[in-house]
Parts: structure tokens; sequence; C-alpha cells
């Protein structure tokens, strides 16, 4: 520790620190653009000059290393001269437009330029014009404005992994530009626009859309992915103009995926339902409510009189809130169903008679940063939970050792030690090949079932994995989400358990949507005697209610879910959003209210609750979902649908102690069915914008390149031995379902397997997520 | 492969000059490299083109954004095509005191044209260069980035550019 | 007078480059006692204090106490660049070195690995000298070949890499840091320090950065002892040193000299004023020195002490000669493009500021001039001076601020009457093509 004296006030910092930590410790603000906490020094912009004592001229207190007994003065005269002197030359060639400019409001420069800037310019010479630069559908460029501090150029580099900005030419001339006619496609582009500090990036779906200050702001939880990012949200007369982070280190830190920032839109999509409606006589009219509702409560009635609670099938999307899950389960059982489920893609269950708790990441997600060797399994890590895996990038700078036993060696811009890519089914053969290898390495046993089974040779991967593993101080291993949707998805966690086990190892799941644990923790899987929800789908039931659920994208077999919705008697969807397949599939359609205009709880990965309110009044008609939920169980005469508010809905569903509820213990080991398909297989992704109702919709994401339409993906040798070309068109096949796609070669899909990703309009004729499917020529 | 990434594509030749610069600098480090890997590729296609710099960077296992960064910071690589033989001719300070400002305007006069110019007949682009290290020589110029013509007098502005357009 | 060659010695031009020529002028010789009985590092680098020898590159820093910051006991690679980016405007004595005599830098550097326990070194050689840079990787492979660099140097367990690295038209890369970047496969922008180079350099790893000239002198030195080469010029200026004198004099060229001579000898050596005509200004250490007016500096010697007492510095030992003929404002504008040209463009005030300087002196130069700009360019050079990452910043600054302290009036002339002081043909006679009689 080091003892300083910044403007006479005493502070105590660690060793190493800069004078811009100490600052910030003393609560002394030294003004800056291009330090940032999270990123390298680069020392470059030369605002943060101070006075040392003994140095001979004003030194960057961000990048100066604080020495013990050293006294700084930020706001002397040589510290103020050289201050002002910087932000002259920052003005100079600056365009000075703040009335026109997006940033206008909040920009670092001109709340700077007020402090330190003299009135009038001694600049009397030609400005420079800077050309703007696309970078894709959702940051938009001034760079005249751009002040090459660099931190964009560092946040590709560094946080998102992957330089897709530069400094290119020198001097004057130095631009910061994407490779000549490149976009930024990084998942996490957007942050570069709250790193800019001028306006030369913004956002460009927000272009124009308002002024800074017309803007509430208000707290709410990112409805997508399972870390639940806290964000800002801003509104203007009741529409969301804008989101942003809300700092939360514990969680985002200071960052947003761009489907967390961007997915807003969707709200205002041309598909949002404003008023109830039902379908009579194949004709669909829109009614009030009180007509809906009874028209939903008759239909289920009807059927439950006809063929008992156990022909309604209950499904709700892991996007819903608790507060709704809870709900939907209360009433499913209050009608005397047990077949309620929130698991849509997800195709083994045999995990729930051996489950005693809810799973979740086994962690906290701030401590990722702490591991130092991560195992991953059957995960699309990157796009699935961008920070989380920016999290790990950063870990993994640190020492950090990843490995990865997956179907595709997708590249998440981080280094992966070990990698097997193996096709799904012979993920669980490949996992038992660690547990032995472990257990040899801990002089430990495998279990008797698995004793009978041993590997008939280990892997060098395997070898390396359980190594790596064995000698770890603090490791993980995570299931992923194709890991839990994955057929055999029981045998993967068994085995898991197995390693974790052996090596001491913390098991976690990754988990796919912003409610994953949450759903768990309100109940909404089935009774013992209940279907899942694969059951619910391929044994088709009379009736089914929906909600949140959309049958062509958020099953594990949207072929068998959208034929089962269409053989059934009665369908109620609860939705924010309409489209022509549920037009068709669905009897009433109930709009309720997305996350931004309801109050609700999501419980992330790592287990934390975290509520938020309604940020904007509901759209037209539309209702909080936990309230047509109620007023839908009090016209089915359910008990226990009194009420008043979310938060006692909430205190019901959630109790104190909740935590204690998480457990990935399974209760058994491993009896492993070991069979590899020779039949060639299908891997499914979940793309990241097309994962959920609100994300599908929101227009500038379905325009970057993460939206780009699917194509399936084949090992070249895999193609070669079905005699296929790459690029060429392709029927593929499973069972009665399927789809016309192009194919092409692609060397990081395991051989025997076929990339084909769903949730996407172009793939909703297809099958199981997982499983054998055939291809051939067209 | 599309034609462009085709044209992009270097001989096997330079490839391997390529790869005895790589070879300089210790195992990973190949980016460092890229300096004279563009330097390479240049003196086989004549200037760097975006595909050609995509190539390299691809070679070298470097983010294309980076080569370009590298490629647009020093002068002596050409992002345009530029005529068969580049001469740049140096205006610094100490060689201006000897001539080097006359030369160049000798040069202007000769080939009818300006700095960063080439000639109709694409033979020819001149540029203004900066201090070569080389003042008490003045004036002087370099051809196509790598030979040096010290003492440029008029006479010996003559004879070069007779040698240059037999070649 | 006192011309006395060590680094030029018995070199015959483009003849005497090659390996058997240096080796039977006596190189290697120091290499080899070095190796052959096993000197202990402290005591070169004590040998290297001793000598005063300062940094030929421009700063002037002492290297035997550069040297002594390395890391002793460092586990794995340790650096050693050379720098030959010679860029500076006047400054052309680096690439005389290496064409005449590429394998004294060899052996300096060798010996310098030697001393510092460093495993490789690169040679940075500056771009628009390709031809230099051929010749200097035949050098090396000649060397590689009789066993002087490589593994197992000369039989010992002593073991070297040396390389030759290209640049490619950037002044920048001369500085330090940012030839380190260079080397690294990036554009050159200087590094902030600290982290010195001697604790991060090259790949994150201990490295040491000396200039061509510096590496040069290293072989005499162990040869003569360091009080010898310390003798040969004035206390605390050990040694001799090339002057690259260019400009206005008969016989521009390279001049390696004692430390201390006066300059007129110098003058004289390099032919006296051009056409006779009179000497108007000075710059004595390479373009971004202040320039130094003709009466103060015909009564300077030719050392740091000396340049540094007549407010300039000593420099790269570049010596630009300037006669009555040339117009101090339009060399300043050429030498102010000229850092305009080069900033890096990392850090504001030297990418704002130089343009801004340029496009001032410019204005002024073409009779733009406006009452208040000479106050403009001080407070703006002000600005810039002291503030930058590296000191190209001050370079850039320097020239401006010196032209207009000794040459004020003749900028107040421009401004006021919207021309030149000296008439245009003036100017244009005193710059003709001028070839010496030496070539
Ligand atoms: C803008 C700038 C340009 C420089 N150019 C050169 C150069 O061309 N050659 C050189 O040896 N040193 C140059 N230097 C000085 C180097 O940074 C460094 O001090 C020197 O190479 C150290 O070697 P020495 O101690 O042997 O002089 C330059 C410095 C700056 C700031
Ligand atoms: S675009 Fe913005 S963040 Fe990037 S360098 Fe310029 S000012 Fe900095
Ligand atoms: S914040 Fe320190 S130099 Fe930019």
């Amino acid at each position: 520790m080091l003892e300083i004296e910044i403007d006479g006030k005493a502070v105590t910092v660690e060793d190493g620190s800069t004078v811009m930590d100490a600052a910030n410790k003393a609560g002394v603000y030294i003004p800056h653009f291009c330090y940032h906490k999270k990123l390298s020094i680069a020392a470059n912009c030369r605002m943060c000059l101070v006075q040392v004592e003994k140095a001979p001229k004003p030194l960057p207190a961000c990048a100066t290393p604080v020495t013990g007994g050293m006294k700084v003065w930020t706001r002397s005269e040589q510290a103020i001269k050289a201050q002002k002197g910087v932000m002259e030359f920052l003005l100079i060639n600056h365009p000075l437009d703040c009335p026109i400019c997006d940033q206008g409001g909040e920009c670092q420069l001109q709340d700077l330029a007020v402090g330190y800037g003299a009135s009038q310019s001694r600049y009397q010479e030609e400005k420079r014009v800077v050309f703007n630069k696309n970078l894709g559908p959702l940051v938009t460029t001034d760079m005249t404005r751009c002040i090459n501090c660099t931190r964009c150029v560092r946040f590709t580099q560094e946080i998102a992994g992957e330089m897709e900005l530069g400094q290119a030419f020198r001097g004057e001339h130095a631009e910061i530009m994407p490779f000549i006619e490149k976009t930024v496609d990084s998942e996490l582009s957007g942050n570069i626009i709250d790193l800019c500090p001028v306006g030369a990036l913004t956002s460009k779906p927000f272009r124009f859309a308002a002024r800074t200050w017309e803007l509430a702001r208000r707290k709410s939880v990112s409805p997508h992915d399972s870390l639940g990012a806290n964000l800002i949200v801003q509104v203007k007369h009741d529409e969301v103009k804008r989101v942003l982070p809300l700092e939360n280190e514990a969680i985002n830190e200071c960052w947003l995926s761009d489907k967390d920032r961007f997915s807003y839109e969707g709200l205002n999509s041309e598909e949002r339902l404003t008023r109830p409606m039902i379908k009579c006589d194949g004709q669909w009219r829109e009614v009030d409510w009180q007509e809906a509702l009874e028209f939903a409560a008759n239909g289920l009635r009807s059927v439950l009189t006809d063929h008992g609670g156990e022909a309604l099938g209950v499904l709700g999307s892991p996007h819903s809130t608790v507060e709704e899950l809870y709900l939907l389960q209360k009433l499913a059982r209050g009608l005397e169903c047990e077949n309620v489920d929130f698991r849509l893609r997800q195709a083994d269950f045999r995990t729930d008679t051996l489950r005693p708790g809810a799973p979740w990441l086994g962690m906290p997600i701030a401590e990722v940063g702490d591991l130092d060797q991560l195992l991953v399994i059957g995960s699309f890590l990157r796009k699935d939970t961008p920070l989380l895996a920016q999290r790990v990038r950063q870990a993994a700078k640190r020492g950090l050792t990843v490995s990865v036993v997956h179907p595709v060696a997708d590249d998440w811009l981080l280094p992966v030690r070990n990698r097997a890519t193996v096709a799904p089914s012979a993920m669980p053969a490949f996992l038992r090949e660690v547990v032995f290898a472990l257990a040899e390495l801990k002089n430990d046993k495998v279990s008797a079932e698995l004793e009978l089974n041993a590997p008939e040779a280990i892997s060098d991967v395997a070898h390396n994995i359980a190594s790596a593993l064995a000698g770890a101080a603090n490791a993980a291993v995570w299931l992923g989400n194709l890991a839990v949707q994955h057929a055999r998805s029981t045998d993967l966690q068994l085995l898991a358990q197995e390693i974790c086990r052996l090596s001491g190892a913390r098991m976690g799941y990754v988990g796919e949507a912003a409610n994953s644990v949450g759903g768990y923790l309100a109940g909404a899987v089935p009774g013992i005697d209940g279907l899942n929800a694969f059951r619910m789908i391929n044994q088709p039931r009379h009736g089914y209610l929906l909600l949140n659920a959309e049958a062509d994208r958020d099953f594990a077999d949207s072929h068998a879910a959208q034929r089962a919705l269409e053989t059934a008697r009665f369908v109620v969807a609860l939705s924010s959003f309409g489209s022509a397949n549920l037009a068709q599939l669905a009897d009433v359609l109930l709009p309720i209210s997305p996350f931004t205009e309801t109050s609700g709880t999501f419980v992330n990965c790592e287990g934390k609750a975290q509520s938020f309110v309604a940020v904007a009044k509901p759209r037209g008609d539309t209702r909080p979902g936990w309230k047509v939920l109620r007023v839908l169980g009090n016209l089915l005469a359910v008990d226990g649908f009194d009420f008043n508010d979310s938060e006692s809905v909430l205190r019901a569903a959630l109790a104190d102690g909740y935590e204690s509820r998480l457990n990935n213990r399974l209760a058994a080991r491993p009896v492993v069915n070991l069979s590899i398909e020779s039949a060639l297989e299908r891997v499914a992704d979940v793309p990241i914008h097309f994962a959920d109702p609100l994300v599908r919709r929101a227009g500038s994401l379905q325009r970057s390149r993460d939206a780009r339409a699917p194509v399936a993906m084949a090992h070249s040798q895999t193609l070669a031995g079905l005699g296929i070309a790459s690029g060429s068109r392709v029927r593929l096949s499973q069972s009665d379902a399927a789809v016309e796609l192009e194919v092409i070669a692609d060397d990081t899909v395991a051989p025997n397997c076929v990339r084909v990703a769903a949730a996407h309009a172009a793939t909703a004729n297809l099958g199981a997520m997982s499983g054998p499917i055939s291809m051939e020529r067209v | 492969m599309d034609t462009t990434k085709e044209q992009a594509m270097l001989s096997q030749e330079a490839l391997q000059q390529i790869d005895r610069e790589v070879a300089k600098y210790p195992a990973g480090r190949q980016q460092s490299a890229v300096m004279a890997a563009l330097r390479i590729a240049q003196v086989e296609k004549g200037w760097l083109s975006r595909e050609t710099i995509a190539y390299v960077a691809e070679y070298l296992d470097m983010p294309a954004v980076a080569a370009y960064e590298v490629a647009s910071f020093y002068n002596m690589y050409d992002l345009e095509p530029v005529g068969r033989h580049k001469i740049t001719v140096c205006t610094n300070l100490p060689c201006a005191l000897s001539g080097g400002v006359h030369a160049a305007d000798y040069l202007k006069e000769k080939l009818g044209i300006g700095f960063n110019e080439t000639t109709a007949d694409g033979k020819y682009t001149l540029k203004e260069g900066e201090c070569m290290g080389a003042c008490g020589d003045a004036p002087v110029l370099l051809v196509n980035n790598h030979h040096m013509c010290s003492w440029m007098t008029k006479e010996k502005i003559d004879q070069m550019l007779a040698d240059l357009e037999s070649k | 007078m006192s011309a006395r060659e060590l680094i030029l010695a018995g070199t015959d031009g483009d003849r005497g480059w090659r390996l058997d020529n240096y080796l039977a002028r006596g190189g290697y010789s120091a290499l080899k006692k070095v190796v052959g009985e096993r000197i202990p590092p402290e005591n070169i680098i004590a040998e290297l204090k001793a000598s005063v020898l300062r940094g030929r590159g421009g700063a002037g820093f002492p290297t035997g106490l550069k040297w002594s910051f390395m890391p002793r006991s460092f586990p794995g690679d340790k650096y050693l660049a050379c720098n030959s980016d010679e860029g500076e405007p006047g400054t052309f004595k680096d690439r005389d070195i290496l064409r005449y005599n590429p394998h004294t830098v060899i052996e300096g550097m060798a010996i310098a690995a030697y001393a510092m326990g460093a495993t490789r070194g690169y040679n940075y050689i500056h771009g628009e000298i390709f031809e230099i840079y051929e010749r200097f990787e035949e050098a090396l492979a000649e060397a590689r070949a009789a066993g002087l660099i490589g593994s197992n140097i000369l039989g010992s367990d002593f073991s070297f890499e040396l390389f030759a690295h290209h640049g490619y038209g950037a002044y920048i890369c001369g500085e330090e840091t940012a030839l380190l970047e260079s080397i690294e496969g990036k554009k050159g922008q200087p590094r902030f320090k600290p982290p010195f180079p001697a604790s991060y350099g090259l790949y994150g790893k201990p490295t040491t950065i000396n200039n061509t000239e510096t590496f040069a002198s290293v072989p005499f030195i162990i040869n003569m002892g360091g009080e010898g080469f310390l003798e040969l010029g004035k206390p605390n200026n050990g040694g001799t040193k090339l002057f690259s004198v260019s400009g206005h004099v008969n016989r521009p060229g390279n001049y390696e000299i004692e430390m201390g001579t006066p300059f007129a000898e110098l003058l004289e050596m390099a032919g006296g004023m051009r056409g006779g005509r009179k000497l108007k200004g000075v710059i004595p250490g390479g373009s971004s020195a202040p320039v130094v007016p003709a009466d103060i500096m015909m009564d300077c010697t030719m050392d740091y002490d000396s340049i540094s007492k007549a407010g300039s510095m000593l420099g790269s030992g570049a010596v630009i000669v300037m006669d009555e003929t040339t117009c101090m404002v339009k060399a300043l504008e050429r030498l102010s493009y000229f850092y305009f040209e080069e900033s890096c463009g990392q850090c504001t005030p030297c990418r704002e500021g130089t343009g801004w300087l340029y496009r001032v002196v410019h204005r002024i130069e073409h009779g733009l001039g406006r009452p208040d700009d000479l106050d403009l360019l001080n407070s703006v050079t002000g600005n810039i001076m002291g503030r930058t990452i590296c000191a190209l910043g001050d370079a850039a600054s320097m020239p401006v601020q010196s032209f207009v302290k000794h040459f004020g009036d003749e900028f107040l002339y421009h401004i006021e009457n919207k021309k030149c002081l000296v008439p245009p043909e003036v100017q244009y006679e005193g710059s003709q093509i001028y070839v010496s009689p030496k070539c």
C-alpha cells in the first residue's frame, strides 16, 4: 500500500495504482477522455495532465504510477494550464455542432469544454473533415467529431475480442475505421456508442429519435439471456426510445450485448398485439377483454369437461417473469392439470426425477474471473450469453484455461486450450473418457455402472482436459444450452457431475433464458404424473394454454409443435405479438405486456432475483400477463387467485431464502447410454437474434450480420462422403419434416453432423433440434 | 474463390520471401513480419489493394484492420495504383538548400506532372519525400522505393529517365 | 585540425565493408577479447561508463548507465535494438556507418548483448535506404557464417541472434518505443513511459535501444579502454563523433572528429561556405534542435555541453548550415511541414498542434500573416512541449520557438510586407542544385 496526497487529501492505494486510480479513490475528479477503467491505458488524449511534485512537466494521471509520498495537484495553475491547452487542441478541429449532435447533452467533450474551453477559438485555419464509415445497422458515425481517443478500437480488441476497428493513417489524417468495406459485427458492438466520449459513434436506431434531456430514465432488467443485464430504459411519451446499461459490476459490469440494447425496437413492431382477439368460424375479431377472457375460459372449460385436466397442455416461455410462470402453473394445477412446463426447447427430461433443486450457474457471475480451469460442455457460449463469454475472455487473459466439448468449434474470440469437436451423440462417450482419465489421475473409482463400460482408449484431448481439471484450484464445468437441449442431456449431466465429483470442480448450467432458473423456482414444471414440454407436443393435447411462446420458433421440435397446436381443439395464446403462424394456430389471442410495460422478476443464472417495474404504460388494451392470468383464474373459479399486486404474487412464488433451492445435484451416478449414432445428426443453435419473440422483431438487429438467414453447414469430409458440393441446395429432412437450404462446407462442424439453426422461419418446418437428419441434393 | 481474392494471392516465390522474414522473429510473433510482407507484396503487385492487404493479414494470422493500420501508416506503401516507376524526391530543408526543390521542379517539367500525379502513359508517378537520411547527397531521389539516386543534377536526371525508359 | 577517425578509419568506400576487410583492419578483436577472456559483463559496463560515451541518437544519454538498467537475472529473452532509422532531417551518418563499416555495428551489438545478457537483437533500418538494408543482411550472413553471431559465438557458450528489420517510411519509428512497436508489426506509435524498455520492451521483455553510431563506438572503447576513448574528446563528452554537415557548404558530408572540436574547424573541413557567402544560421543537431545564429555558432565547439550552452542541442550531430540567401520563414515552413506530416497522430497536442503550427507558418510565408501570429506560435508551442507522449512534440516546437526568437524580424517583415526579406531570386540562386566537387 502506498500513501499519497491529492489536492491535499491523503489517500492510501494499492501498489501499482495510477494517479487516476488514487484520484478516483479520493473522490477527486480528473478530466479525461481516453482513460476507461475497463480498457488498457492509452494516455493519448492528454486531458488528465496533473501537476506532480518534483516532476518538471505535467503528467497524465491515467498512466502515471503512484509512488509513496507523491504529492499531486489536479487543479493547480500548472495543471489547469495544461488541461486548458489540451482542450483547445481537442476543439480546434471539432465541428462544435452540438445543437444537431445526437450526443448533445451527454457529451464529455461538451461538458468539459464548458469548464476548460475558451469562449472563442484562436484557431483560424480550415477545419478537418473526416468521411463517415458504415459500421452496420447499429452504430452510426460522424467521424469529423472523433477525438481519436481510441476507446472504441481498444474495446473491440480487448473486450469484444476481435479487432474490428483500427486507427488508420497517421498524424492529423489519423482516422478510426473498420477494414475497408467491413462493418462492426461483434455481438457487443453497441458498447462503443457508450464508450465514445463525443458524438462520433452514436446509436443508429436512436438517431434523431429524441433529445436526451427529453427522456425519462428508468431501471429495468434484460428479458433475454440468462445473465440478466441491468438496463436503463429511456422513455418518451410512453415509448421506449433507447436502452443503456445500468452499471452493475456483479452482473453486466458497464456493458450490454447488442441484443439487450437494441431489442427494444421490437416493442414497436407492427406485430404488437394491442387488442384481445377471438377466432369465430375461422374469422378473427377484435373484442373487449371481458369477451375474450370469457371466450378463453369457456373454451378451456369445455376441454376440461370433455377430457379432464390431462387433456390440457400449459406451456410458458422461459423469457416470462417469475410472476407469470408462477400464476401459469398455479392455474394449471387449479384446473387439475399437471402438464405444465417452461423448458420448451428441452428434449430429455429424465433428470426431473433426480433433481431436488433448481439448476443454476453454480457460482456468482462475478467469480468467473477467479476461475483457473473451465470446461464448457455443449454451448454456443459467445452468442448465447455474450457477456458471460466476455468474462471468460478476460479471465483467460489472466490465466484461465478453457476447454470445450461441443459439436462445433465456433470462435469465441478467446483461447481454447483443449477442444473436442464431436457429434452430439458422441459427447457422452467422450465425457466418459474424461471421467476415466480423471479417476486414474485422482486414484479414485468411477461408478460401478460405468466401470462395466470402460472406454477402449482415452484420447489425448480427454486426457488433457482431465489433467487440467485435476490440477485446478478453482475449476468449473458448465453445461450450455446444447447440452441441456441434447436428446441425451441426462447422460451429459450425470457425466459432468461425475467429472465434478472427481475433480472438485463446481458444476453449473449456463441457462438459456432470462428466467431459466426462475421457472424452476416458480414451479412451472410438471408434477410427477404430468407431461413435460416435449411430451405435451409429441402426445398432442386437446387444449393448450401458451404464454409468450411461438410454436414455429420456441420449441425443441417446431414441426411437431405446430402440428400439435393445429390439431388441438382449443388454443389460448397470451402473447405480446401476433404472427400469421399464431393466427393460424390459436383461437384466442390475449395481448400481454412485454417486460417494459409490466412489473416482474427474472432470476438470472447465478440465482439472483431481479425485480423491475413497468417503464411505460401498456400499449393499447395490453395488460400485464400476471393480471390476465389472475383474471383467468378467477373466471375459471380457481382458488387462491386473489392477488392484488405483482409483489404479492412474487412473495408467493419466491419465499425468502429461495436461494437454498438452487441446487445442481442429481440423485444418481451415471448409467450411460454410450451408443453413437451412425446416421447424420443435426446440430441446432438458436441464433442470437432469434431466441425470443421480442428480439425476432427488433428491426435493426434483424439487419445485422448475426441475423443472416441460416444455411446448413457440414464438414467438408461429410459433404464429400455424401457427394454433395459446398454451395448446393439440399433438402434436409427429419421423418415427415423437411426444409430446403443451401449447404456450405465448414470444417468447424464435427464430422457426420449438419448444423442447421433452429428458431428461424427458414427452418421452422424441421423437426427435433437434435437427433438424426438426412440431407440430399435437390 | 472469387476473382478479386485470387488476384490478391501472392506467388510462391513471394510467400517464400515472407516466410524467411517470419523466421527472423520468435515463434508466434509472425505479425512482426507484416511490414516486410507488405513490401514484398507491393513489389509483386505494384501497389497494395484492399484484397492484397487482407491476404497478407490472413497469411500472418492478424486482423485485417491491423494490417491496414500498418499499410496506411508508413509512407512508402502505395494504397493506390502508381506508375511503373515511382520517383520520390526529397525536398526537406537540408536537401532544399542544395537543390532538392530545383530537382523536383525539373522532374515536374520533364514529366509534365506534379507531385502525386502519374503520367498519362502510366509510366511515372512523382512523389514528394521526406528526409531519406542522405542529405549530404542532395539532391536525392528514390526510384521505386528501393533504389536511391544521389547528387541528381539535371544531366543525371536526364540519364536516369533515359535508363528507366528502357525498363 | 582534429579530424580523428575511429569508425570511418580505414574504410574504403564501397569496397571495404566486407568481413575480410574488417578483420584485416583489426575488426572483431574486441568481441574476441570479451568472449575469449570471459570478461565479466559488469566490467564492460564499467568501461562504457568510464568512456562517457553518450548516446549518438539524439538525446545524449550516457550509454553505460543505460546498459546498467537492464535486469541482470531475468528469466527468458532479453532484447537489443539498434536504431538505424535515421530520419531526422540533416542526419545521414548511420547510413554511412552501415554502408562502409557494418561489421563494427554487428560487433558492437554482440558485445552489448554479452554485457547485458541479451539473446536476440534487431537492427531497425530506415525505409528509404533499402540498398543499405540489403548490404547489412549480407554482412549479417558473413558474420553468422563466421560464427561471430548466432549460437555459441566463437566457440563459447555465449549466443546472440541478430536480424535486420526494414522500416518503410515513418520518421517517428526513430523514437525508441515506436521502433519497438514497429518491430512488433504495428504502426509506429510511441509508448507511454514508464514502463521503460529496460523493464518492458520488445514483446514485453527487457530491451535496450541504442543508435547505430553508439554501437559502432563500442568495439573501440573495449580496445582502447574507457579512459582512452574519453580522452579523445573532452570531459563529459567522450570520444569521436560523426557530424553530418549539409546545406550551404562546399563539401557536404560526414566528418568524424573529436568531441570539442571548434565549429569553425568543422566548417572548414566541410569546405567552408559555398560561394564564400555569409553564414546566417546553423541547426547544429538535426532539424529539431534550435537554430543558432551565425555569430553564436562560430564561438561553439562541437560537443554536448558547448552546444547546449548556446541554447541548442548536439542531438544527432546533424549540422545544417544556412547562408544569407536563406529565407528563415521558408526554412521553418518546410521543417514544420515535416513534423506535421510525421506526427504519429496518437496524442492530442502533437496531432492537432503540429498542423496548427505548420498552417500558421505557411500563412506567414505566403503573405497572410497576422500581427499576433508570433505570439500565437509561441503559445501553441508552449502548449505542445512537455505535454506529449514522446519528444516529437518538443521536436516540432523547438525549431518554431528558436526561429521566431532569433529571426523574429524576418517573420515580422513577412507579416507586414507580405513578402520575403530575402529577395526570391537570391533565394533561388542560393538553393540551386549543388554537387560537391568531392563526388
Ligand atoms: C521523434 C524522434 C525521432 C528519433 N529518431 C531517432 C533516430 O532516427 N535515430 C536514433 O538513433 N534515435 C532517434 N531518436 C532517439 C531515440 O528515441 C533514442 O533515444 C535513441 O535511439 C537511443 O539511442 P542512444 O542512447 O544510443 O542515442 C528519436 C527520438 C524521437 C523522439
Ligand atoms: S470514434 Fe469516439 S471512441 Fe472512437 S476514437 Fe473517436 S472519439 Fe474515441
Ligand atoms: S485520460 Fe489520461 S491521457 Fe487520456
